[in-house]
């Protein structure tokens, strides 16, 4: 299709825009995110705590929290993976959009710094501390299929099932169980395209902080990942600790760390009608 | 633009062209084939699935990439359901590369990626919601798609750009359903980056069964 004089105007016109855009928004230097908190760093006062759970190795669980309340997981073996669902308290049908999360921030990998986004722009989790950086977004979490192919017939639980079940206990239903987030997964995309698996990326002891931007309801399924090469089935459990973390403030890590970022923690701020504080 | 040719014996079920920026959808019958064609080149094409007599299964390229253990579609790809099972099997190909890890575009996103001044611009999002409430699907169905033509390499390091687009006009990737599934089309109006080289254009969708034996 050949554009008439008039629409190759409005190209030119929208490339141009494109470039003042990508001017706008790397023009604003993104700050250098920083290294993995040390595993032996980012101590959490007992004054802070709200509450602690272990939740048993192929197990769900799941919680609601307010804004600014955050969620450590802990991987005290090391060969545990936690996969996330959540969804905005106030209307679930606002919910984690892992696509959105990596295509805004221009990055598959997620760590110390970054942000996970809604489908409606706007931030659910800062991850404000992070040990390991290892996490995946493109993969998903094991259904009882996956399982049987890998472990074979022996009783094991599922991701899968452990969404329905933990979207049931917040009211919500199957229809709600979107793809998922899974931390400590050490999923790369190799040149040809292949997913490679590097369990050196991960060690016992590794913790995230997630920090609610919004009222949430979450869900944590604590299963092997679907891409771990091991093939006896013998799920850890691992430990939360929701605590009460310093708000984001004007200069915070997360909410500064790209102008995308910036302009989803708007949108937060837009969603109450008041300005960002 | 060349006109890929249907084998002379098909059963033509249906021929249409969707015009740019526009929503389309069809039920496809097992055993049939779908062709989407990128007429013009450099069109991306966002597209779900969901299967016919029960619409909470639904398209899954989480479970579709891990299946492949690879993070492109391509010829050979199985088209994954949320409940593990093959919706479609991808046959034909010849473009070589379409993504399905960077979803929709949406008035939302948009104001976070391009700027709070592009919030008002059509989006394939708006085209799924409308198209899908006529089957009694809202948002909560709306999942990441699968997006044809669409270039988004991820390197070792985990950049993720959309970049160009490399289809050419009359590139086409063919599926046959392994199940009757609905199929919905949001032929992509983004205008804020190169995924429709900025002009989005037509594309043509033809669903043909094949000849027995």
């Amino acid at each position: 299709m050949i554009p008439t004089t008039e629409q190759r105007a409005e190209i030119e016109a929208n490339k141009k825009r494109y470039e003042e855009l990508k001017a706008a928004g790397q023009g604003q230097a993104p700050r250098a995110l920083p290294p993995p908190t040390a595993r032996d760093g980012a101590p959490i006062a007992e004054s802070a705590v709200l509450a602690r759970e272990t939740i048993p190795g192929g197990w769900y669980w799941t919680t609601r929290l307010e804004r600014g309340d955050a969620l450590r997981i802990v991987n005290r073996s090391g060969n545990a993976c936690v996969s996330l669902l959540a969804w905005s308290s106030a209307d679930p049908s606002e919910r984690l959009n892992h696509a959105d999360t990596i295509k805004v921030q221009w990055a598959a990998s997620l760590r110390k710094g970054r942000v996970i986004l809604s489908d409606m722009g706007r931030v659910l989790f800062s991850i404000i501390e992070d040990t390991c950086g290892a996490h995946d977004t493109l993969a998903g979490g094991s259904n009882a299929a996956t399982n049987k192919a890998h472990y074979g017939n022996v009783a094991t639980r599922n991701t899968r099932d452990n969404f329905i079940l933990a979207a049931s206990k917040l009211g919500l239903d199957r229809r709600d169980v979107m793809p998922c987030i899974s931390f400590f997964a050490p999923v790369s995309v190799d040149a040809a395209g292949r997913f490679a698996w590097d369990a050196g990326r991960r060690s016992a002891g590794d913790f995230i902080d997630l920090r609610a931007e919004m009222d949430v309801l979450v869900a944590l399924s604590n299963c092997p990942h679907p891409l771990d090469p091991a093939t006896v089935y013998a799920p850890q459990p691992v430990d939360i600790i929701c605590h009460v973390a310093a708000p984001a403030g004007a200069d915070d890590l997360c909410r500064t760390a790209s102008a995308e970022a910036i302009r989803a923690f708007e949108n937060n701020a837009r969603l109450s009608n008041r300005v960002a504080r | 633009m060349t006109k890929p040719s249907i084998p002379a014996n098909a059963g033509i079920v249906l021929d249409c062209a969707i015009a740019a920026t526009t929503p389309w959808s069809a039920i496809l019958r097992k055993g049939q084939t779908i062709r989407i064609v990128d007429s013009h080149g450099q069109q991306a094409v966002d597209t779900l699935f969901y299967r016919a007599d029960d619409l909470q299964e639904r398209y899954s390229g989480q479970d579709t990439l891990r299946a492949q253990s690879s993070a492109y579609i391509s010829t050979g790809s199985e088209i994954i359901s949320n409940e593990g099972r093959v919706m479609l099997r991808v046959v034909a190909d010849t473009c070589g590369l379409h993504d399905t890890s960077a979803g929709a575009c949406s008035c939302e996103s948009n104001t976070v990626r391009f700027g709070h001044a592009t919030k008002y611009l059509h989006a394939c999002r708006e085209n799924f919601l409308i198209e899908a409430a006529r089957y009694g699907l809202s948002k909560r169905d709306i999942v990441p798609n699968l997006n044809f033509f669409m270039n988004v390499p991820i390197d070792p390091t985990g950049n993720f750009t959309v970049v160009d687009g490399v289809s050419k006009p009359g590139d086409y990737v063919e599926l046959v359903a392994e199940m009757d599934v609905l199929c919905l089309i949001s032929n992509c109006p983004q205008i804020n980056n190169p995924c429709n080289g900025f002009f989005p254009t037509p594309i043509q969708v033809v669903i043909y069964q094949a000849a027995e034996g």
